[in-house]
């Protein structure tokens, strides 16, 4: 086998490896999901969540998100290009998109929080504030991640090998994505209905 | 001298003081001793001189075959560990706690079948488990190495980082007294202050993730590495169990990675997911645990099943039975164990639908277990039956698992598990399967495989010594307690009311492993017997007339495996090799390998340091610990430099060097 | 020729060993188990009676495949023994239709038989159905606390601890909660086991048919007191367990929420004591003491 097939069949595991660790972080926001719905209205005295969240706010975030879910693939549509400089332009956009989204998250914990609706207050809290945080924590390495690709592509010539981190970046970025919606729908649009 | 602060030493040290290190005798010792062990053993390799070659040939081995012989030691030490807890709980129970000196106080029995049982699934069987697939997957499929060679070192150095840590409270601190799986809400921070639970949650976290990066490795290995031409119906049973056992661990270890990251919520940062006020709910504990727990049997006994399979039709000179009936088997399995979990708890007062259901369930996955036993008995049937020590541990093994899968049947009857919960049937029913199933199948394996990695072969006579030791002082150990259990024995009991007439039966228990430590005993004797005689011992690349690819290469194996890989066409590759051998000269060809890394042994140390900042409340530890790890990942996941070339010239000579070794031992 | 007398001789010996290594483990078991009480076999309560006809059929019904297990793999070992060069020797043998359409096929059936039984004795026997009998059923509340097990009489205005007496043939209601962490509640005579929990109730009712004083004990891990939570059950004729309670309500040990309260938090095991009940609905207290407002885990 020559070297160039040796590589490929390397980048085909790591992509088949990649997608089974995102089945197995399903399970994870799964069982966190499970722990949501039966702990819901485990309010014991404190609010419920169509007392505290603010659904209009939780738009904007969503809309920032799967903003950023379309930029990232531009930039790995780029970057398949050989396009540098416009590669580095829409992650640098998906990154500002990203920061953002999780700003906007930890600001509507820091108000939570001071209302005196910490995770402490009810069974339903601290499933509420572990779910949306796993995926926070989820973005927050994603723009690690994100943070490390630009910092190369300012860096050096793209390789080939970094396009196809990209790609896998891109699909890990998807993935939040998916799970945010879920996330939007099952706690703030239900959990939030009276 | 000036008075430091407190908050100094409260910032420095968490919640470590000074008293933490004081314990009670019997764990003094332990910790002693194992503090002594670890300095001589630090001694040794300084005065012999071996540090350099400790670091380069083993801690920053990223060659499978290696990492599996180190899971091998780690695990044999772990069962050696958990064993000592098993002969102490039993001179408990044996004695009643009626000695001049009391024994064990009631928080310390406690603690110690908490250890045993945790030590013994996550640190031995796993261990054991994770050890057979490094050393067998990659080669059973004509493979170099696995998929990802630097995650694979990190997994072991994460089970590692485990398993000092579920010794640490042998030496500082208290270990867990809640049971191997630390129901809330006594694991909770009410009843549960210390870092006892503290300590069981991290080294089973640690460990945990690093089962679960293994088995996506070993998943990803099985799917994209075999040789050419071996479909999936050809791959070798071991295989295939692994396949099956790899998708659970990767279905069930995120379960258990976020159950015990809430349980340990509640415990850092009050949270209220399983506490007993504010809406907490620890039945959702209870479901989680064992949404993961029921799963992982299966992912301890699937891979046993696999040893099992390789060794009845190796010594019986044939093909296995139902080759196709076993792969069914093993994939209904491998789903049905998802559905089944709430046989643990049926006495938590679920409806009688739901226990019926999963009572039902249940008893179906006996049918494809029970499928599974016929096909290896008849297996031998027109075959030549050699009875080496692995097909003494495989007859073993069919006598003891069926006889737990009858009390497992027993107990999947909701009706009639009402009576068996928590009792000491229970107890008796789960050795049997995991003693039975999993530790005799790793004994077989070991047996079974052990010229493969060595040259040569195990001392037989005195491995019939242990089989036998072994299977008398299972029957004697376990025996008594399935009958405790009808006297209404529960487990986990540090003393009894004498007037129960019980004892008689718990010292019948004690006698048995003490008859067990004697196995125990013939092991260690066997093998050292083994290393002094190996020159006599010493045998060919196929001992055993076997049938598998792993067989078609040197022995031991070269750290490349094959130098050509092998094309497959049928079924027990190797085994057809021997009928038809290829008459062809091999065409050599360069091999990249990975480079050795220390990287993961270095992110196993963080991985400890976080677990000690954590069960000790130690910040600055965790933060940099967690940072150490994530600087660390960066750095090594960015480097394109990991492989080195092995050109075709060096293999060739290499081969050269290693055909001429094996003629001449033929000749002599 | 004197290699095999040799041999002949050895083999004869390891015999002889097995078996007698065989008949002591026998003879040892027999030893320790004859003349004690095995109530799960030996049961004295209509529940625990048919628990145990229930646990002999599956034993029946899984000797079927156990039998032929062993019989065909020691038959097999024996007959295709590596020295045996008599019998047929076919490597190449794959499998053979017919046989495994069998070995699925059979365990499907008895499991279908199984799954029959499981589902009318689960129904039967679900700890949470009440007993059918023309005597009016006795109400019993269980509470499982950190030291000791208090069982609350509330329609005789009478509390134990650390045992419970019952009429025998009549129904015994029970309702069961911890005030502590969980607890199994477990009369092998009477009945299997139930959990206690906090903040839940969990049901269980059972009938003792003799009179007789019967072993009861938690089963689940709760803390240092684990093996010291035991209590018995005496199950007595009508007259004399009216007489009890008649008696035990005036008894001059007093259970109400202050007394209870000191009892819940003692971290030792008290005597058996009776008590005369001053405090309403206890049990529900001790419930609720775990909900809080607006929870509603169940």
């Amino acid at each position: 086998m020559n070297r160039e097939k040796e590589e490929l069949a390397v980048f085909s595991r790591k992509t088949l490896g990649f997608w089974v660790y995102l089945m197995t972080d399903c399970v994870l926001f799964a069982t966190l999901f499970a722990t949501f719905a039966v702990l819901r209205t485990a309010t014991a005295g404190g609010p419920a969540g169509s007392d505290i969240f603010d659904l209009n706010f939780v738009l904007i975030e969503t809309m920032i998100l799967l903003t950023s879910s379309f930029t990232v693939g531009l930039a790995l549509l780029a970057a398949e290009r050989g396009l540098r400089y416009q590669s580095l332009t829409w992650l640098v956009i998906t990154f500002a998109l990203g920061a953002t989204f999780l700003g906007m998250e930890l600001w509507e914990f820091n108000h939570l929080i001071g209302e005196g609706h910490g995770w402490q207050q009810s069974a339903f809290l601290s499933s509420y504030f572990v779910l949306v945080g796993t995926h926070g924590l989820h973005i927050a390495v994603g723009l690690i991640w994100m943070a490390v690709v630009i910092f190369r592509l300012i860096q050096r010539n793209f390789k080939e090998t970094d396009v196809r981190r990209l790609s896998l970046l891109s699909l890990f970025w998807h993935f939040l994505d998916i799970i945010w919606i879920f996330i939007f729908s099952f706690v703030y649009l239900i959990g939030g209905m009276a | 001298m000036p008075q430091i602060p407190q908050e100094w030493i409260t910032f420095l040290f968490g919640r470590l003081t000074l008293q933490d290190f004081v314990h009670e005798p019997i764990m003094a010792g332990a910790g002693i001793g194992m503090v002594l062990g670890l300095v001589a053993v630090l001694i040794g390799l300084t005065v012999f001189k071996k540090w350099k070659w400790l670091w380069t040939n083993w801690i920053t081995a990223l060659d499978p075959k290696k990492i599996g012989i180190m899971y091998v030691v780690v695990s044999a030490i772990m069962l050696l560990r958990g064993f000592a807890d098993a002969l102490l709980l039993r001179a408990q129970q044996a004695t009643n706690n009626n000695l001049p000196v009391e024994l064990l106080n009631a928080d310390h029995f406690q603690q110690i079948f908490s250890a045993h049982g945790s030590i013994m699934i996550f640190f031995v069987a796993m261990g054991l488990i994770a050890a057979m697939f490094n050393l067998l997957i990659p080669q059973q499929i004509g493979s170099r190495d696995v998929a990802f060679p630097f995650l694979n070192s990190v997994s072991f150095w994460l089970f590692v980082a485990g398993m000092i840590l579920i010794n640490a409270p042998l030496v500082v601190g208290e270990f867990s007294n809640a049971g191997w799986l630390a129901y809330p809400p006594l694991s909770g921070l009410e009843f549960n202050p210390g870092t006892g639970v503290d300590y069981w949650i991290w080294s089973l976290q640690i460990a945990g993730i690093g089962s679960l990066l293994s088995g996506i490795n070993f998943f990803v290995t099985i799917l994209k590495m075999r040789a050419p031409g071996m479909t999936l119906m050809k791959m070798p049973i071991f295989t295939w169990s692994a396949l099956g056992s790899t998708m659970l661990i990767m279905a069930a270890f995120p379960i258990l990675t976020v159950t015990l990251g809430l349980l340990s919520l509640d415990r850092m940062i009050d949270t209220n997911f399983f506490t007993s006020t504010l809406g907490g709910n620890p039945m959702l504990y209870i479901n989680l645990i064992w949404a993961w727990g029921h799963p992982e049997v299966y992912i301890l006994v699937l891979p046993a099943f696999g040893i099992f399979s390789e060794v009845v039709a190796t010594f019986s000179g044939k093909r296995l039975f139902g080759y196709k009936s076993m792969v069914y088997a093993i994939m209904a399995i491998t789903v049905l164990s998802f559905t089944v979990w709430l046989h643990h708890f049926f006495t938590m007062g679920a409806g009688a639908d739901v226990n019926t259901f999963f009572g039902i369930m249940t008893m179906i996955i006996a049918i494809p277990t029970g499928v599974k036993v016929f096909n290896w008995i008849f297996t031998m049937y027109r075959g030549r039956v050699r009875f080496t020590t692995p097909m003494l541990w495989f007859i073993g093994f069919i006598v003891t698992f069926t006889i737990g899968g009858l009390t497992g049947v027993m107990m999947s009857v909701p009706a009639a598990d009402f009576q068996f919960h928590n009792s000491l049937f229970l107890v008796a029913h789960f050795h049997n399967m995991i003693i039975g199933g999993v530790l005799f199948g790793a004994f077989a394996g070991f047996a079974y495989w052990f010229p493969k990695f060595t040259g040569f072969v195990l001392n037989e006579r005195i491995g019939k010594w242990a089989f036998w030791s072994w299977l008398v002082g299972f029957i004697l150990a376990f025996g008594p307690l399935y009958i405790l259990g009808f006297m209404g024995a529960v487990r986990r009991l540090d003393h009894y009311d004498p007037s129960l007439g019980w004892q008689g039966l718990f010292i019948v228990a004690g006698v048995g492993v003490a008859v067990i430590a004697l196995g125990v005993f013939f092991q260690v004797l066997q093998i050292v017997v083994s290393i002094i005689q190996r020159k006599k011992n010493r045998v060919g690349p196929d001992p055993w007339n076997a049938r598998t690819l792993e067989w078609a290469t040197h022995t031991p194996t070269p750290e490349y495996n094959f130098a050509v890989i092998p094309k497959v066409t049928e079924r027990d590759a190797f085994w057809e090799m021997k009928k038809n051998p290829s008459k062809k000269k091999p065409a050599y060809e360069d091999i990249w390998v990975p480079k050795s890394s220390g990287v993961g042994a270095i992110i196993g140390l963080f991985a400890l340091g976080f677990g000690v900042a954590a069960v000790w409340h130690i910040w600055w530890l965790l933060v940099l610990s967690l940072v150490a790890v994530i600087v660390l990942v960066i750095v090594k996941l960015t480097d394109d430099d990991v492989e080195r070339k092995l050109s075709a010239e060096e293999i060739e000579e290499e081969e050269k060097k290693l055909i001429a070794k094996e003629l001449k031992e033929q000749v002599a | 020729m004197r290699d095999d007398k040799k041999r002949l001789l050895k083999r004869g010996l390891q015999i002889i060993v097995s078996c007698g290594v065989a008949l002591a483990i026998i003879a040892a078991f027999v030893f320790v188990t004859q003349g004690r009480d095995i109530p799960v076999l030996d049961p004295h309560g209509t529940i625990a009676d048919q628990q145990k006809t229930l646990i002999l059929i599956t034993v029946a019904l899984g000797v079927f495949v156990v039998i032929p297990v062993f019989v065909l793999l020691f038959a097999i070992l024996w007959k295709y023994r590596a020295s045996n060069t008599k019998a047929k020797y076919e490597p190449e043998l794959e499998g053979n239709k017919g046989l495994e359409v069998l070995w699925w096929g059979i365990p499907c059936l008895i499991i279908l038989a199984l799954a029959v039984i499981t589902y009318i004795s689960t129904h039967a026997l679900d700890p949470y159905k009440a007993l059918e009998s023309d005597k009016t059923p006795i109400k019993v509340q269980v509470i499982s606390t950190k030291w000791n097990w208090v069982f609350v009489y509330p329609d005789f205005n009478t509390a134990t601890v650390n045992y419970m007496n019952i009429p025998d043939n009549t129904p015994i209601n029970l309702e069961l909660t911890s005030d502590a962490p969980m607890n199994s509640f477990w009369v092998p005579a009477l009945a299997g086991q139930v959990y206690t929990m906090n903040g839940m109730a969990t049901k269980l009712h059972f009938m003792a048919d003799k009179v007789g004083s019967y072993n009861g004990s938690t089963a689940n891990i709760s803390g240092e007191a684990y093996a010291d939570l035991r209590f018995k059950v005496n199950a007595m004729s009508d007259t004399d367990f009216y007489a009890w309670a008649e008696k035990a309500k005036s008894s001059t040990n007093v259970l109400n929420d202050e007394t209870y309260a000191e009892l819940s938090a003692l971290s030792e095991r008290q005597p058996e004591t009776t008590y005369a009940l001053k405090t309403e609905d206890l049990f529900n207290d001790v419930i609720m003491k775990y909900m809080h407002s607006g929870g509603t885990s169940h």
